[in-house]
């Protein structure tokens, strides 16, 4: 093959959905030069695109993913390679029919129409489910069937037109390479591809081979964490009543939620598909070649044992399945990831080398167009994706270990009923504060944040329950994951004084000559300030929307300490890595492993704090946003003054090795003044709603900047910095939407029952029950939910228009499809508005 | 009317086959398993000749515990009872597997034979063409190879083979033996029910003991292939000229 291309700016691996619409995306966004390979033949190079059964229900609770799906399925739709077929989701149970209260009110969230049916209303559309084994349905008419193939075609027809892209089938890949050049930011760059063509210089290389994709990644020493996991699937026909629509979908497809199985018509017959079997995960190495599958690949032999209960309770749900003929059923391979959410970005480890993986065909063309945006804009553009971000995977979860523990765990929770709060059962305490024996001995009820281990209250402060009055939540959902002991150690906090566990903060410092010049360039705060001083500020993308909400410390005149959220670690790090200079003017270390981090909070926690340490602690010797190297019990400690719950106090920041001492004595000084150790609900959730501060991933996305949040300061620093000039002209333009708190002002659900709103996501409405969404399609909903101790209210926040971000204008909340009526607060706190007890 | 149906678990087509490392086995990892398209039809065949006349249909196999997946399959398409001749592998040569079967098939007669036993052609994958002759011979009943065509006479059993041009037809006394060609019938898919209801049948189990008989396997070997490149010339009305190219190069234009 004379003319294969010895270089390339983009090679895209894999021509599935995603690398067919990627390079079409790519090619929309101006791009040239661009080369697409996959291993198997096209159209249908075997992935798991092939065998999909190619619908999308377009309700989903997680933004990104309803987002994205929908931006999909209007791809779909688009080039007319898209059917509405309707799609209802069956509850054969009570808590199925609770469960579709709550995605009624996602679909309301999304503006996607939705319906709730009695059994006999499913009948109707569906007539030969049986209505006696369901207890009703969620109709979304919306539901459709896409042609997966036919579109990847299209989309890579569209990028050999206007990109003038390079396609080569049977094509396999053996290595990447990588410029191996040592550099201060600790990343190499992809420089090729070697294939059994011939190699390829690249700029750019994308992987976008689904279940292969980790094995790629292992060639470039990177990890994409996915599994391939299999999905079963059985064709059965002919059935009559389907061969009569003379329609390749003629019927709703029916999604059997609690079997997790779903019947969706193919032409004369019906495709019974199930992610109810046992978690069956492969290595990408047992996957066959082209040659060496009976099928495809990713189509592999059907293990009938594994599917014979699904068989069962699909003839139970419709009997004229019983004697359809099973004439083609496969194990079918799709890719899992550790998390249940897709890897798409630029590989940390590696510049350049981007995934777009663990996409299925239902959200293939949004995501593509993700991918396509970051590698064009530095970020992607139609929506925030930092949930499907590959640099959000802390070492601990690139482990075959983990991924196949954390995708056997997640599998059959595929049509599962996931609270906002579950946890995961396994590969637990992979990293712990160095007080866990202490947390443990006090009862500790651990919560997971990504890999490390947090107390989110204590069973040793039980007696709080009793002396505050407390009762358990009269609904189960509403007291699922959770524990009255959390509002007690609340209290407790705003009565005397708590102590929390800050060690999975996530700690890097910059340092060398040019460490705060680069450390201003990431912030849109100044943070050349005087040493000791330290400056909470928002990093902002390309485009001035939030890529983090932050606090940095200026250590030394050449070195700036940065501190963020467990749950933005990943992502940050790699923020630092990727705009660093690479002259040697800065290094990056990582030190969150070294230091330990205590808050110790409350009107009682300077007197606590006292008796520990000579230093002045008044407001004069720790002022407000001071970081001073202090020692306490005897550890040199930094004392850092701020406080995320509300009443003064401190971060203790510690070496990791005397963490115990540090924390053994302030609770032993706190004996006679009301401490109690305090679990994490406090800190992030009841603490920080009542007074509105902000919060990565939840108020702040990238779809969001700094004045909308109520973040910018009055003026603008002179450094240039990451997102300066559209942050100057956000300002210009000013603020369509405002964050703000809102108070829920009546509680009791239909059935009389006090709720306590959690999750997230839940639409605010008007008292019309209108959704309310602004001139860039942002939609007005619940970004936190919490109950408020102090005030004994449900506080919701959210971003409303100017106009109804008024003071005590009156607005509705939806949750679990009851409306609750509710009032603006405004942008600032619902507790403690004047900030009296930071003061304290 | 009571029939047998001899089956084998072979790998199921249409995926390259590997040969192990030490050449004694095929390399099963990334293959299914199924029973010979010549079995498939003697099975549905054995079935429809129930379903006109009554009776019952007994399917066996010698092979190891992996093969109840063949017989649980022909009981999902309408045979009556399963047979697992336990074997340790499923690889024993032709004289010992006919021996083998020959002693179960009379202990499961006793003084009542089959009517009919039915086998495939020859096996999808060692295609030695053995067991069913020598077992007809062991049993001393008559059988025919190749048959296309079964019927039930009075007391016989009337065989069709093709040959070019036409068929043979063959009647035999009862009890017979028959070696079933593809074509015989198109074969049914199981019914979901029917591959629930084949789960619930309890399978009889009877061990195999037969001496080695002469026929050794050395090796086996995976022939090269070769791989002839294909060349898309073109879509549609654009690729005639192509085409034409092509054409005129072989010099049939």
């Amino acid at each position: 093959m004379s003319d294969f291309p010895t270089s390339a700016k983009v090679v895209v691996i894999g021509a599935g959905i995603v690398g067919n619409c990627l390079v079409g995306h790519l090619a929309r966004l101006g791009w040239t030069d661009l080369v697409l390979l996959d291993k198997g033949p096209l159209p249908n190079p075997g992935g798991s695109t092939g065998h999909a059964s190619n619908f999308i229900f377009p309700v989903d609770h997680n933004k990104e993913m309803a987002l994205l799906g929908e931006q999909s399925a209007n791809q779909y739709r688009d080039m007319d390679l898209s059917v509405d077929s309707g799609g209802i989701e069956v509850a054969r149970t009570q808590e199925r029919m609770d469960e579709l209260q709550r995605r009624m009110t996602s679909a309301k969230a999304w503006g996607i129409e939705a319906h709730l049916l009695d059994p006999a209303q499913v009948k109707e559309l569906v007539p030969f489910v049986n209505d006696d084994v369901i207890l009703g349905g969620f109709y979304c008419p919306t539901v459709s069937v896409v042609d997966s193939l036919e579109t990847g075609t299209v989309m890579r027809k569209e990028a050999i037109e206007k990109a003038g892209c390079q396609v080569f089938a049977n094509t396999e890949v053996l290595d990447i390479l990588t410029d191996d050049t040592p550099r201060p930011n600790g990343r190499r760059k992809v420089t090729g591809v070697v294939t059994d063509k011939g190699t390829i210089d690249a700029e750019h290389v994308v992987v976008a081979c689904g279940v292969w994709s980790n094995q790629i990644a292992y060639m470039a020493d990177t990890y994409i964490p996915l599994v391939p996991a299999v999905h079963q699937m059985a064709d059965v026909g002919p059935l009559d009543v389907l061969a009569e629509t003379n329609n390749e979908i003629g019927y709703p497809i029916v999604r059997d939620m609690d079997t997790f199985c779903y019947e969706r018509q193919s032409a004369g017959s019906m495709e019974v598909g199930s992610y109810a079997h046992r978690p069956i995960l492969h290595h990408p190495d047992e996957i066959p070649s082209n040659e060496e599958a009976a099928l495809s690949p990713t189509e592999m032999p059907f293990t009938a044992d594994d599917f014979d209960q699904q068989m069962e309770e699909a003839i139970e749900l419709m009997d004229m399945l019983g004697d359809a003929e099973i004439k083609y059923a496969i194990n079918g391979l799709l890719s899992l990831t550790p998390d249940a959410m897709p890897c798409l970005g630029e590989l940390p480890d590696v510049e350049n080398f981007w995934a777009a993986s663990a996409v299925w065909v239902k959200e293939g063309p949004g995501m593509a167009q993700v991918v396509a945006e970051w590698m064009t804009h530095g970020y992607p553009r139609v929506i925030d994706s930092h949930g499907a971000d590959v640099a959000r995977f802390y070492d601990e979860e690139k482990s075959d270990e983990h991924i196949w523990a954390r995708a056997s765990e997640h599998f059959n929770k595929t049509y599962g009923i996931v609270h906002p709060a579950e946890q995961w059962d396994s590969r637990r305490h992979l990293v712990e504060a160095p007080f866990k024996s202490r947390q443990e001995a006090l009862g500790a009820e651990f919560f997971q944040a990504r890999v490390w281990e947090r107390p989110q209250w204590y069973t040793s402060n039980a007696d709080l329950v009793e002396r505050y009055g407390l009762e358990e939540r009269p609904v189960e959902w509403d007291n699922r994951w959770w524990n009255p002991i959390t509002v007690g150690e609340h209290l407790n906090l705003r009565e005397n004084c708590g102590l929390i566990d800050l060690s999975a903060f996530q700690i890097f410092e910059l340092e060398g000559p040019g460490a705060v010049e680069f450390a201003d360039y990431l912030a849109v705060n100044k943070i050349d300030v005087p040493v000791f001083r330290s400056v909470y500020t928002p990093w902002l993308n390309q485009d001035g929307g939030f890529h983090s909400d932050l606090t940095m410390m200026r250590m030394a005149e050449d070195r700036v300490r940065i501190v963020t959220g467990v749950f933005d670690g990943g992502r940050d790090e790699f923020w630092v890595r990727k705009h660093m200079p690479n002259d040697g003017s800065v290094t990056f270390t990582n030190l969150t492993k070294q230091i330990s981090t205590l808050g110790l909070w409350g009107p009682n926690a300077p007197s606590v704090l006292g008796q520990l340490t000579d230093h002045d602690l008044s407001h004069e010797g720790s002022p407000y946003g001071s970081y001073l190297p202090v020692t306490i019990a005897g550890v040199e400690c930094h004392l850092f003054r701020i406080s995320y719950v509300g009443d003064t106090g401190w971060e203790i920041y510690m070496p990791w090795d005397e963490a115990g001492t540090v924390f053994d004595a302030i609770m032993e000084a706190g004996e006679d003044h009301g401490l109690r150790i305090t679990g994490g609900g406090v800190y992030s959730l009841s603490g920080r709603i009542e007074k509105g501060y902000r919060l990565m991933g939840a108020e702040l996305e990238s779809e969001y900047n700094p004045i909308e949040a109520g973040l910018a300061r009055p003026k603008v620093k002179a450094a240039d910095f990451i997102g300066k000039e559209a942050y100057l002209a956000a300002r210009e333009a000013g603020a369509e939407v405002q964050c703000v708190t809102l108070i829920v002002d009546d509680n009791v659900d239909s059935n009389g029952n006090e709720r306590f709103m959690q999750g997230g996501n839940e639409p605010i409405l008007t008292l019309d029950g209108e959704r309310i969404v602004d001139s860039h399609g942002r939609v007005s909903r619940v970004t936190t939910a919490g109950y408020s101790p102090s005030l004994g209210k449900n506080l919701l926040m959210g971003y409303l228009p100017n106009e109804l971000a008024v003071p005590g204008t009156k607005l509705q909340s939806m949750y679990m499809n009851g409306l609750y009526s509710c009032t603006v607060v405004g942008s600032g706190s619902a507790f403690d508005p004047e900030d009296t007890r930071l003061k304290g | 009317m009571k029939i047998l149906c001899c089956v084998k678990r072979v790998p199921a087509p249409g995926a390259k086959i590997n040969v192990t490392a030490d050449g004694q086995d095929v390399d099963a990892a990334h293959l299914g398993f199924t029973m010979s398209p010549h079995e498939e039809c003697a099975v549905e065949g054995a079935v429809q000749l129930i379903e006109e006349h009554g009776g019952e249909v007994t399917v066996l196999t010698l092979g190891t515990g992996d093969a109840e997946e063949q017989l649980r399959y022909a009981v999902s398409v309408g045979a009556t009872h399963g047979v697992l001749v336990e074997a340790d592998t499923i690889q024993w040569d032709p004289q010992r597997t006919a021996q083998a079967i020959t002693a179960a098939v009379q202990e499961l007669e006793g003084d009542e034979p089959f009517d009919l036993i039915m086998f495939g052609n020859e096996s999808a994958d060692a295609g030695g063409f053995q067991v069913g002759i020598r077992i007809a011979m062991a049993l001393g009943r008559p059988i025919v190879q190749g048959i296309k065509g079964v019927e039930i006479g009075d007391d016989t059993i009337i065989a069709r083979r093709e040959i070019d041009g036409g068929f043979e037809v063959y009647e035999l006394p009862s009890p017979a033996v028959l070696g079933i060609k593809e074509g015989l019938n198109l074969p049914r898919y199981p019914t979901m029910k029917g591959r629930l209801a084949s789960k619930k049948v309890e399978l009889n189990s009877i061990t195999a003991s037969a001496a080695e008989g002469g026929q050794v396997r050395v090796k086996l070997h995976r022939p090269e292939e070769t791989v002839s490149e294909t060349v898309i010339l073109g879509m549609g009305a654009e690729a005639a000229a192509a085409v034409v190219d092509v054409l005129d190069e072989l010099g049939v234009l």
